[in-house]
């Protein structure tokens, strides 16, 4: 559905649906992932984590498992860079504890053996004497007055006075006066909502292999979304110069934000320097649970006030949000996202990130967004319900639009959220009739999308086809498109490109592929760079036709002259000049590096129905359909997978996942039998509606698509469910038991 | 004069002003008069910001110009995931 035009340009290749490039080697099990990395002389690496969720260190002794002829290397925090500050300092804490552990799995040494049993028995061998601390895993307990406190002065200076000093960042933002906007309400609504912690749930466990030898020079091999970020925090973690460490990216099985951090990487780095012995270590699922980011949980309250012809008042929330034993839970974006689809006069949003005993958190899809969504959305769906009113028209009567000053603060450029609401207004489903005991719910959210350093470089070969490099690991299929725009600008056929992901030392510095920035800035630096090699085609052809260089133009795949003036010539095409070029200059490349400042902000709005059994408490989707603008679609396929990924993910965040933390402090769920994610028998078929308003920072009008489908659906699902059971559902996951206590509670009145 | 406008909770740490006016036409201008105007805001800029500058939220890009008349907008790093 496009509803605008990219300066009316007719694509060739983009918008089509080729053949992805990586489908051969993943159907065939060629494809390498993380575990599939060897090396001769490889050792095994294993971790010994912590059985506390918080406990002080007295003492490590390594010696009965140096004893062991198969253990080759034991490494400690002593083994790691000292002096860091900050991020990095964090980063270095949660790969490794120093004098405290902070949460149940918190890595406190490691072996490299001969075999990997070998070096899991040698775990047993490291003697361990802790102190036993009090903890906490609740993020509203972790506030209150006596709560332990997981690290003294972690307080930044924006928090106020007088707050817990587990309470490690504070944020607000907003405009207007929310007071006086609820004095003008016809109906306020105050509601508080919790989400619990879910794992981005990606099938692919951490996986790397490191060489690092005496000579400080190192390889490493690791599914990762961004493989020099990797290099410059294992750099600094192992003290070596970023630039002597190669970081190759393997295929990667998913990450969703969950792999733009290091937790082996450094250690496998340290194991082979002390060994000098290739050392590769791959997680094991409870490890991937208990040490490796899930999301931030929440607790939130919000308040909207709204006229009886459904325009907003004012609206108002604290989002509090935990993010682990460390500062950084996404609590700016949950304030920053929750009321941005609208046109607000009065706004106010307050964020909070507060420590809890549990693993630092890791990004996941849009950071802090979904749980803003599901606390704004439900409230509005609620006020809809009381007053009587569409929710879609609601929404559209105070949607926000190009020239609205944002809740955020800066006014939007063009965006397409009134376009998603259209389009979900006038989908089949949206007036489709609902049978008893069925409900449906309406969600908007928002994402800013990111951008980032990029460098890209494209190569031809002799025979006229093309080698395009690029820095980002492709976690959504972003080759498929880079050899599309590559083939679009060119002129030439999408097969005859191969998009290769390079390697730390063949490009210049990329920023992790996350952000939903890889079709945009990616995207970008690819037109860039065939645009400079098509100049560099230009200039061949006109050398060859003794001409200036400023009357050729480059036209479906050929150089040609700009017009009668400019000469007669036959068209030269791209194979023509490539298969010359070592006569006529030398090998043609094109680059592009930059940091593009464009990306496009990105909205979605999804449509939910659910059922629910009034006597279990089960909740089923039975239809579901996602409407989001991608600005323009390179690949109409991959651009439905990610809407229709974000969807699933959000089932299973809103219906059943979950970390449980037991009395003692430890995850009692650390597996996919207990931790339950979404199989297809619990899925409906996701419809997906593609609006395309483009971007006018791209020169294709890309938005980036992969994160602002995550957004809507907790609410989307919390308004389908609570719709269909009478009742306001306002903690996730709405499991059965959940679900059901909720629904006797309301029968009891 | 560029007015840039602060988040609510960044207010405090400039006298309270919602907005403050600098003489800067890149954003890497901006960021160095801040901090000159109000040293409290260092610890903020330092720890990474983001601009907006006429609706494109820039993350990184201390070069980008800015006009007199831009609307710009400091604004929590923007990450993702």
């Amino acid at each position: 559905m496009a509803l605008d035009d990219t300066g009316g340009r007719e694509f060739r290749v983009v918008g089509t649906r080729p053949k992805r490039p990586d489908g051969v080697d993943k159907v065939t099990g060629r494809a390498k992932f993380g575990a599939d990395a060897y090396a001769s002389g490889m050792l095994y690496g294993a971790i010994l984590r912590s059985p506390h969720p918080h406990a002080r260190i007295i003492s490590i002794d390594i010696s009965r498992a140096l004893a062991d002829p198969s253990v080759k290397s034991v490494v400690t925090r002593s083994d790691f860079a000292d002096g860091l500050e900050g991020d990095e300092l964090d980063v270095l804490e949660n790969v490794m504890a120093s004098d405290k552990v902070l949460y149940d799995g918190h890595a406190v040494a490691a072996v490299a053996a001969t075999s990997l049993l070998a070096a899991k028995d040698a775990l047993a061998l490291i003697d361990v004497s802790y102190e036993t601390l009090p903890f906490v895993t609740d993020l509203d307990e972790a506030i209150k007055p006596g709560a332990p406190i997981i690290k003294e002065g972690v307080a930044d200076e924006t928090v106020p006075e007088g707050m817990h000093p587990n309470v490690a960042r504070f944020h607000e933002n907003g405009h207007g006066d929310v007071e006086k906007g609820f004095s003008e309400a016809d109906l306020v609504i105050e509601k508080s909502f919790i989400t619990e912690a879910a794992h981005q749930g990606y099938i692919e466990p951490h996986a790397c292999l490191a060489q690092l030898g005496p000579d400080g020079k190192g390889e490493l091999w690791c599914c990762t979304q961004g493989h020099f970020a990797a290099a410059r925090i294992c750099a600094q973690l192992v003290e070596i110069d970023a630039s002597q460490l190669r970081v190759t990216a393997s295929e990667i099985g998913g990450g969703f934000g969950g792999k733009t951090t290091v937790f082996i990487e450094p250690v496998a780095l340290a194991l082979s320097r002390k060994s000098n012995r290739p050392v590769k270590i791959v997680m094991t699922r409870d490890e991937v649970f208990r040490a490796t980011g899930p999301t931030s949980s929440s607790s939130m309250d919000v308040k909207i006030g709204m006229k009886k012809d459904g325009k907003i008042t004012a609206a108002q929330g604290e989002f509090r949000l935990q993010g682990g034993a460390f500062p950084g839970a996404p609590m700016e974006f949950t304030a920053m996202c929750a009321f941005a689809p609208y046109d607000l006069e009065n706004v106010r949003s307050v964020g909070l990130d507060i420590l809890c005993n549990r693993p630092k958190q890791a990004a996941y899809r849009a950071p802090g967004s979904p749980m803003g969504a599901f606390a704004a959305e439900s409230v509005i769906d609620e006020l809809c319900n009381k007053l009587n009113l569409d929710p879609i028209e609601v929404r559209l009567k105070n949607a926000a639009k190009e020239g609205v000053r944002s809740s955020f603060g800066p006014r939007f450029k063009r965006i397409g959220l009134v376009e998603t609401l259209e389009a979900a207004k006038a989908h089949p489903h949206y007036s489709a009739p609902l049978q008893p005991g069925q409900g449906r719910g309406i969600s908007c959210g928002f994402w800013f999308n990111h951008s980032g350093e990029t460098s890209v470089s494209l190569s031809l070969s002799y025979d006229g086809t093309v080698s395009l490099s690029v820095g980002t690991p492709d976690i959504g299929g972003s080759r498929a498109s880079m050899c599309q725009m590559a083939a679009e600008e060119l002129g030439v056929p999408y097969e005859n490109v191969r998009t290769t992901i390079a390697d730390t030392s063949s490009l210049g510095y990329n920023d992790i592929s996350h952000g939903s920035r890889v079709t945009y800035a990616s995207g970008l630096a690819t037109i860039k760079a065939a645009q400079d090699t098509i100049k560099k085609l230009c200039g061949r052809a006109a050398a060859e036709w003794g001409i200036d260089e400023e009357a050729v133009v480059w036209e479906e795949g050929c150089a040609r002259p700009s017009g009668a003036n400019a000469g007669d010539f036959e068209p030269m095409s791209l194979a023509e000049i490539a298969a010359n070029m070592g006569n006529t200059g030398g090998p043609i490349s094109g680059h592009f590096e930059a940091t593009p400042q464009g990306a496009g902000m990105s909205f979605a709005t999804h449509i939910v129905d659910a059922e629910v059994d009034q006597d279990t408490g089960a909740a089923k989707v039975i239809r579901y359909t996602v409407v989001q603008d991608a600005g323009k679609a390179i690949h109409p396929s991959y651009v439905e997978g990610q809407y229709q990924g974000g969807a699933v993910q959000g089932i299973g965040w809103a219906l059943n996942e979950e970390y449980v933390y037991g009395d003692d402090g430890r995850l009692q769920n650390a597996g996919f039998l207990d931790y339950r994610i979404p199989v297809a028998s619990d899925l409906p078929f996701i419809d997906t509606v593609i609006v395309e308003v483009p971007n006018p920072g791209h020169p294709y009008g890309v938005r980036g698509v992969g994160e602002t489908s995550i957004c809507p659906p907790l609410a989307a699902i919390a308004n389908a469910v609570s719709n269909a059971a009478g009742v306001r559902m306002t903690h996730l996951p709405m499991s059965p038991p959940r679900l059901l206590n909720a629904i006797s509670e309301a029968k009891i009145g | 004069m560029v007015d840039v406008v602060l988040w609510a909770s960044l207010r405090r740490f400039a006298d309270d002003k919602e907005s403050v006016e600098v003489q800067a036409d890149t954003v890497g201008g901006i960021l160095k008069e801040l901090v000159k105007l109000y040293p409290a805001l260092k610890p903020h800029i330092d720890r990474g910001v983001s601009v907006s500058v006429d609706g494109d939220i820039i993350a990184s890009g201390l070069n980008e110009p800015v006009a007199n008349d831009s609307e710009v907008v400091l604004l929590q790093r923007v990450k993702g995931g």
